[in-house]
This record gives structure tokens, sequence and C-alpha cells, in this order.
């Protein structure tokens, strides 16, 4: 596909890289030059210096083949009007980040009378993710497959559950209605097979339908309940989102920041939320406001390094989760070893929103895969691909298929009904079905089959 | 480094190799010599090699910019090791040092010899020759890429190595798709130029090889007497052929997209044409009364401009006998060569606009100390980092060509002889002047001297850089 990205800061160039990965003919544009000298060093992309709103600019990124343009530049005006443009340059589908909240409620207005195809706010999207933590926080992370029909949610098994020291082939015995399919021991990740023995302390996904999660964490002795009061450190964007919907959700909110004319506009806006002006890497300040009675906190100012250890001290003080909000810093694997408890990166939430777009798109013009998602830092890819008519591989009994190391069809989704599969079910035409793998690169149904 | 990497690219281009080298085989079996098993026998060599060599894919198909550089410049060095096989094997040229110099000068679209007599050579070998000229012309590696998947950078780091010009330009955002482009172009055209002397009523053979030291901007000829024999039409078409091939492919595609404004209005391909037309003007009026005819001196004048402009090397006449004027801009449109992003050798046309606008804005800068001027090409501002790597370019250039011109005069043959070896090899051009004209070869030199002048081939071809970290000690160090 033909995609051309207007601005290249985080988000951009993380969209420049996946999607060039995967396999479209990706142009980008940014005012600076040196911005477009790296990015065309590190992916293979074309580049092209200018402003993206300007007809110029856009012809020369060929805009007349594009199928898509996704504007995420710093401005929201630029963005709104480079989607304009294209709309008017081309017949190509549009995606603008608009991240004003004053554009907030007339977004779908916006959507619909300027043409675009998605408008995507990201402080918005990070907190409806972090709300989604909040109303199950024994997950770590969640993400849906098949419209929300499948979830997977990854967990760390607590010493006290019922699962320490079994094997996944009692476990999956007893409860027959969801599949263990990652599991992370000592940070090897592994796509577990029966024999698998699990510890305290190792991290599960599992998939499950929705109903059934809070069932099985149940009976495995994990609390699943809501969280009922929350604390959220600095008062941003995402803050204010995030308080409009939990407090929507009925969950007492206190929402610490510095800046007293802040303070002020938020207390306006969210007249039932209780607003402390303060500094909220002040402990005085936190034990003062009980912290230790709280059941949520959230760490989310400006300064990761702050979110980080702010999480640090909250995690023994709050009773069920703990989220930091991670914006600049990509030192994974010292962040993984902090052993925070939820980390929320905004700029990948973004992305993964519009490479959910892109790729639907895709697939209505031939590739197969349907969702992808990376867990694990990466390192395990789950995908959801839809069975067509020619596919090689229906009726195939999944025992009889010879499929790679370290893959796993997890999930088979027939007409909405859920499969967690065994030996004697096979694939048949219109089915979607869920791939766990720590392979990468998987395009084909086809491809989770061991080369001869 | 990534050296499994490495590995595997080098067995791509040792496949590649491999089955291109059938070609050569099946013109043996065509004209039933005995040479052609050798072409036979070295192919399966090579695929077998390449096939050892690329047993695992590595895990890592990352490389960086400095893998890129090394992988091309020992790209072309095996390239060039397996492809001097044949020569040897069917004892046509017995010795390595001039096996070797053959193949690179085919490789690098030199075309310089060290064959005193071409026409005792079987067809396959001929074939071999000609066809190694083309497969050098637009690149191994670009080739490779157009056909096998990598990944994100690194193709980029391969590009720019292989890729001749002060700066690559992508068509299409996919390094994939350009070099695709790139070769379709090539292809068309060679086929254009095959027809056009299949219709003038040369044979198939002659028709094929021609076309592809054309294409590739090569230059070995088939007999002795280079290309005097062939009839005026011919000669005009082959003229023409060797210019269009030394233009930007950029303007070919620029005309494909039917931008032919955009594609008029490139510097670069214009001063290109200029130059050849006022080169051609002061030739035709220097050596007037050389030639019986105008028309004549105007088609020898066209045909030489344009074989040494482009750096093919073909020749219809020894401009050895011509007045001194003439050879000293022959000579000097050596060191020019064609455009960026052609087939052709040399310094570059846009490289040479390039410096001489720095000149310019240097010479303002001493009248007004406090002038401000962006450089511009093709009304784009030229990038800060690509006039450095000009300038670098530039004195790397000079250091060479010194030291090999050193190294060179030890075999005591005059100045102009070594002067102009050095200046037609490193260029790719082919014929000099003196001893090593266009009527001469290069089998007088001694076996260090022709090593000295291979390596100076690749460098050119490769524009110097790959080849100087290829041989540098700190690339080959296990840490550093």
């Amino acid at each position: 596909m033909q995609i051309i990205i207007v601005g290249c800061g985080k988000v951009g160039t993380a969209l420049a890289a996946q999607l060039s990965q995967e396999d479209n003919n990706v142009t980008v544009i940014d005012k600076d030059g040196e911005v477009i000298r790296n990015i065309t060093a590190l992916y293979d992309v074309l580049g092209v210096v200018g402003n993206g709103a300007s007809y110029n600019t856009l012809q020369e990124a060929d805009i007349e083949h594009a199928d898509l343009l996704i504007a995420v530049s710093r401005s929201d005006e630029l963005n709104l009007l480079c989607c304009v443009m294209a709309r008017q340059a081309a017949k190509c589908h549009t995606i603008a980040r608009v991240r004003n909240s004053a554009y907030r409620k007339e977004q779908e207005f916006i959507r619909r009378e300027l043409g675009l195809s998605m408008i995507i706010n990201p402080e918005f999207a990070a907190a409806q993710e972090i709300a989604r933590l909040l109303r199950f926080p024994t997950a770590i992370e969640i993400d849906s497959f098949s419209k929300g029909r499948v979830e997977m949610l990854r967990f760390k098994v607590p010493s006290s559950s019922g699962l320490v020291g079994k094997q996944l082939k009692d476990v999956a015995s007893t409860h027959a209605e969801l599949l263990i399919c990652v599991a992370e021991k000592n940070g090897q990740v592994v796509i577990p097979d029966g024999n698998y023995r699990i510890d305290a302390g190792d991290s599960l996904s599992i998939l499950v339908t929705p109903k059934k999660a809070a069932e099985f964490f149940r009976r495995i002795g994990v609390k699943t309940n809501q969280v009922h009061s929350a604390m959220i450190v600095g008062g941003g964007e995402i803050t204010y989102y995030l308080t409009s919907i939990l407090l929507h959700m009925g969950i007492k909110v206190t929402i610490i920041e510095k800046n007293r004319q802040r303070c002020e506009e938020l207390s306006n806006l969210l007249q039932d939320a209780t607003i402390i002006c303060g500094d909220g890497s002040d402990q005085d300040l936190l034990r003062e406001e009980h912290i230790d009675r709280m059941e949520a906190f959230v760490a989310c100012t400006d300064m990761d390094e702050e979110n980080i250890i702010l999480s640090l001290y909250a995690k023994d003080k709050v009773s069920s989760k703990v989220v930091t909000k991670i914006n600049h810093l990509s030192f994974n694997d010292v962040i993984h070893s902090l052993n925070l408890d939820s980390l929320i990166y905004p700029k990948f939430i973004t992305a993964e929103n519009i490479l959910q777009y892109v790729r639907a798109m895709k697939n209505s013009i031939g590739s197969n895969v349907e969702t992808l998602y990376k867990l694990m830092d990466d390192r395990v890819e789950a995908l959801e691909f839809i069975i067509h008519e020619d596919c090689p591989l229906q009726r195939i009994k999944l025992e009889n298929m010879r499929t790679k190391n370290n893959t796993l069809v997890a999930c088979i989704n027939r007409k909405g009904k859920i499969i967690i599969p065994g030996g004697q079910d096979y694939f048949q035409q219109g089915d979607s079905v869920i791939v766990v793998t720590t392979h990468t690169g998987l395009e084909n149904i086809d491809d989770i089959l061991d080369e001869p | 480094m990534n050296r499994k990497m490495l590995q595997y690219v080098i067995s791509w281009v040792l496949k590649m190799e491999g089955i291109l080298m059938l070609l050569p085989a099946l013109t043996g079996a065509v004209y039933r010599e005995k040479e052609g098993l050798a072409y036979l026998l070295c192919g399966l060599c090579c695929v077998a090699a390449g096939f050892l060599l690329s047993r695992k894919k590595p895990e890592n198909m990352e490389l960086y910019p400095k893998d890129g550089y090394v992988a091309v410049a020992l790209g072309w060095v095996v390239l060039s090791l397996f492809g001097c096989l044949p020569f040897m094997m069917t004892g046509e040229i017995p010795f390595f040092v001039d096996a070797l110099f053959e193949i690179v000068s085919g490789f690098t679209t030199t075309g310089s010899s060290i064959l005193t007599d071409v026409e005792a050579l079987s067809h396959a070998s001929l074939f071999w020759r000609s066809f190694s000229h083309w497969i050098g012309g637009m690149g191994v590696l670009v080739f490779i890429l157009a056909v096998l998947p990598m990944k994100g950078g690194s193709v980029m780091n391969l590009m720019k190595a292989e890729s001749p010009g002060p700066s690559v330009s992508k068509f299409v955002p996919r390094v994939r798709g350009t070099a695709k482009i790139l070769y379709q172009i090539y292809i068309v055209m060679t086929l254009v130029l095959i027809a056009c002397l299949l219709l003038s009523g040369m044979s198939l053979f002659e028709s094929l090889t021609l076309s592809f030291g054309t294409a590739g901007t090569g230059g070995f000829s088939l007999l002795n007497s280079g290309c005097g024999t062939y009839t005026e039409t011919q000669q005009w078409i082959l003229t023409v052929g060797m210019i269009l091939f030394g233009v930007n492919f950029n303007f070919y595609y620029l005309l494909l997209c039917k931008r032919f404004k955009a594609a008029v209005l490139s510097h670069e391909v214009r001063v290109y044409f200029l130059v050849i037309l006022a080169a051609i003007g002061a030739i035709c009026v220097d050596i007037r009364g050389v030639y019986d005819s105008m028309a004549e001196t105007v088609r020898h004048a066209a045909f030489q401009v344009g074989s040494i402009i482009t750096t093919t090397g073909y020749s219809t006449t020894d401009f050895n006998l011509w007045p001194e004027f003439s050879k000293t801009i022959l000579l000097l449109l050596m060191f020019l060569g064609a455009c960026a992003g052609s087939t052709g050798g040399g310094i570059k046309v846009s490289r040479v606009l390039i410096l001489l606008k720095t000149v310019k804005k240097e010479l303002m800068s001493i009248v007004h100390p406090r002038s401000v001027r962006q450089i511009q090409f093709d009304k784009r501002p030229v990038e800060h980092e690509v006039l450095r790597s000009i300038n670098v370019f530039l004195t790397v250039y000079m250091t060479i060509f010194a030291a090999s011109l050193l190294l060179v005069s030890m075999d005591e043959f005059s100045l102009e002889t070594n002067f102009s070896a050095v200046a037609a090899t490193f260029n790719n051009i082919g014929p000099g002047m003196g001893k090593v004209g266009p009527m001469g070869n290069f089998s007088v030199y001694s076996p260090l001297s022709k090593l000295v002048l291979t390596f100076d081939m690749l460098a050119g071809r490769l524009e110097l850089f790959p080849m100087l970290i290829l041989f540098s000690p700190s690339t080959w160090k296990k840490r550093g």
C-alpha cells in the first residue's frame, strides 16, 4: 500500500518503522531535513522535506497514487489541513491526530464534515487504555481480538494462587474455556506446552472471552474487582480524559497537580473529582492524601523518571493497581526489571491504533492479517487471520498439521462462537483464527506450517 | 560487523554469477565449442559454493553502514575471482593476474584488455567478456536487491555503496521497487539497441555483445581494429547508444512518469549534452583535413567523444594520431565522466558542477566576507554532508591516482602512457593514449602494475570508499 506520513515525531517514526516493515511503500514528510535524513537512513522509506499541507509537497510525495495519508505532526490544525488537502488532491483515506481537548466533543463532526477516515486523540486513547486496566486490575496488559469477543490478558501468578506448582495440562483439563498461550519465567518468554510448570511470579497470557475471565480468576484465587478509588499524579490531558471516564464508572478520583491555574481549570471541568494543588513527588503530601488507602495509583506527570520513582514508592502502598506512563524512555529491559505493574506508552498506543486501521484496510486489498499485537517487548506476536475460500489448510485436523516451533493456534472464532482448539478441531471458510508465535513476519495462515 | 549476513550476501552474488555463466555456456553450445563446457562447469561451481555458504539464513539480517560498504566491495572481489576462472580453465588467458585484470575490466565496465589478439578467443569467452559489462553496468547487488527481500536500513546501505554519484535518489519509497525500475529501464533500452543493430544488418552475436558493451558503457570489442570496420549507420547507432546510457537514469524515470518539464530542467543532463556538443565541435575544427569528408570527420569525432565521456572506450579510429589539442580534450573528458546514476564512470558531471558552485561561493565569500549563500542543485539546496563527501571524494581520488601513477611508472613507460593508463582504468574507460591507446593494449605492463590497475578499476567503479574500507585493517579487527 502507498502510505504518506506527515510529521516524523515519536509517533510518526514508530509508524514509519512498522509500516515499512510490513511491506508498505511509505513516504515521510517533515519540514526538518535533519529528521528526514535520519529516518531515511534507518528505514526503507522515501523522505520529502517540506510542509505537509502544501500541495506541492504532497505532489512530490506522489499523493495521486497514495492509498492513505496519516497526519501526525505537532499541530492539530496542520494535521486537519493536510488531510483536507489530500482529500482534494486524491481520493485517499486520511487519518489525523488531533489532541486539543477543545475539539474532543466535536471530533465526530469534524471527521464527518472534513471527510476523514479516522481521528485519533493520543491522550484519550491512553486514558481509555488506563481505564480498562483499572476496571480489571489483575491484568498487566489487555488486548482484544475479534472486535472484543476475545481478550488476551496478561497477569502475574501470585504465590497464593491455586495454579502454583501445577502443570499446564492439568490446568487445561479443569479450565477448558481458556488457553494459556504465552508464559514468561525469569525473563524468558516461551509458548508453553503441556509440561510447563507454573510457578509463583510467572507472568501468563491467557486467551479468553471477557465473560469467562472473571470466573477464571475467582477460581484460581486472584482478586478481580474493579478498583473504587484512584490517585492520579500530574494533571495533563490524559488525566482529564481518564478522570472523566473513571468518574463515569463510579470510581473516586484524587488528582495532584502542581500548577494552580491548571488545577482551577480541571476543577471547572471535573466537578466531582478531588483536586489537590501540590507537588506529587512530596511524600508527606501523598501520605496526607492517604495514598495507603487508595486502590489504584496512576503516575501521569510529564517526567518519565518521576513517574517511575513515584510508582516504585506507590507499589507497596496501594492495594491493587499501579499504572506508570512513559513518554520517551526506551530502556525497556531496565524498566521491566524494576517490576512496575502496568506501563502505558502513549506513543505506541497511538501507533497501534493507526496500525490496526491500516491492517484492516490492507486486508480488504489482499493481505490476510486482521489484527496484530506485539507482546512482551516485541518478542511474541499474536495475529488474527481470516480463513478465505482458497486457503489450503481448511478441514485439516490440527493434530495432523506440522506447525513451526513456538507457534500456537490459540483460538478459532466461528461465526461468533469462540472455540479453544484441540487436536480434533480444524479451520473452515470464514473462521477467524488467532495464532500466537515467537516468529515474526507471518503474512498468511499457511506461514504457520513448518517448512518441509 | 555482521559476518553471517556478509556471508549470506556473498552467497547470493555467487549463485547469481553461476546462473549468468550459463549464457556463455549456451553460446559455446550453439557454436559447438569445447570452451562452453568450462563455463558450464564454473557456473555449477559458483552455484554450489553459493549454496554451501548460505546453508543457514542468518537470524540477524541487519546490515550496518560499514557492513554495506564491505558487502559491496567483497561482493565485487568475489565476483571477479570466480569470473576469471573460465578464462584460465579454457587456457585462453592462462595467467591468473591477466585473467583477473580482464574480468575486472569487464565487470567494472572499463574495457581495457591485456589480449593482443582478441579475434583468437572463442565465442563463449567473447560473450562472457561483453556480458560482464552488462552485469557490472547497473550493479550486481542492485540486481540482488531487486529479487531478494531484505530489511529496512540494510538495503539502503547496500544501494548507497554500489550506486554511482554523490547521493542516491530513490524513485519510489522502497529500495526494491527502485532497483526493479532501474533494471526494467536498463533491459528495455538494451533490447532496443540490439534491435536497432540487427536491423542495420549486423549478425546476432555481434549485436548482442556490442549492445552489452554499450549498455554497460564497457567497451570490449570483438575485433582487433575496434569498431572501425562497421558501417556508418552502425557506428552512429553505437554513438547514440553510448551517449544515452551515460544519462542519469532518473531522467528516463521522469520521462516514463510523463514529467517532461522536470526531466528537461535537469541541470546535469543539460550540461552533459552541452559538453558533448562542444567537444565534438572543437575536435571537428581541430582534425579537419585528417579525413576525406566532413561527414567522416563529424562521425569519428562524435564516436570518440561519446565513447570517452560515457567511459565506454570503443574506438573507430586511432585517436593517438590526432593532434595534441583533440587528445587533450579527450583526456579531460575521461576525468569528467558521465552523469551520476548512469552506467558510466569517472568523477561524474554532477560532482563537477557542485564543485564549481562551491568554488563560486568561496570566491564570493572572499569579496563579501559576510555573505550567506546556500548552494542549490536543480532548485534544491545541497546538504552540507553532500558537499563534504564530494570534497573528500576528490581528495581521495587524487591521492589514489598519484599513488597508482607512481607504482605504474616503475615499468618505465612514457608519462603519457602511464598517466593515461591510470586515468583509463580508474575512470573505467578502457583505452588510454600512447602504448595503451585504442590500437594497443595493457599486456605490456608488469604483473604488479596490472594488479594496481585492477584495484583502480574496482575502486573507480565503486567510487573509492567501499574498496578503501574493505582494505583498511580496522574493518577486520574483532573489536572496533
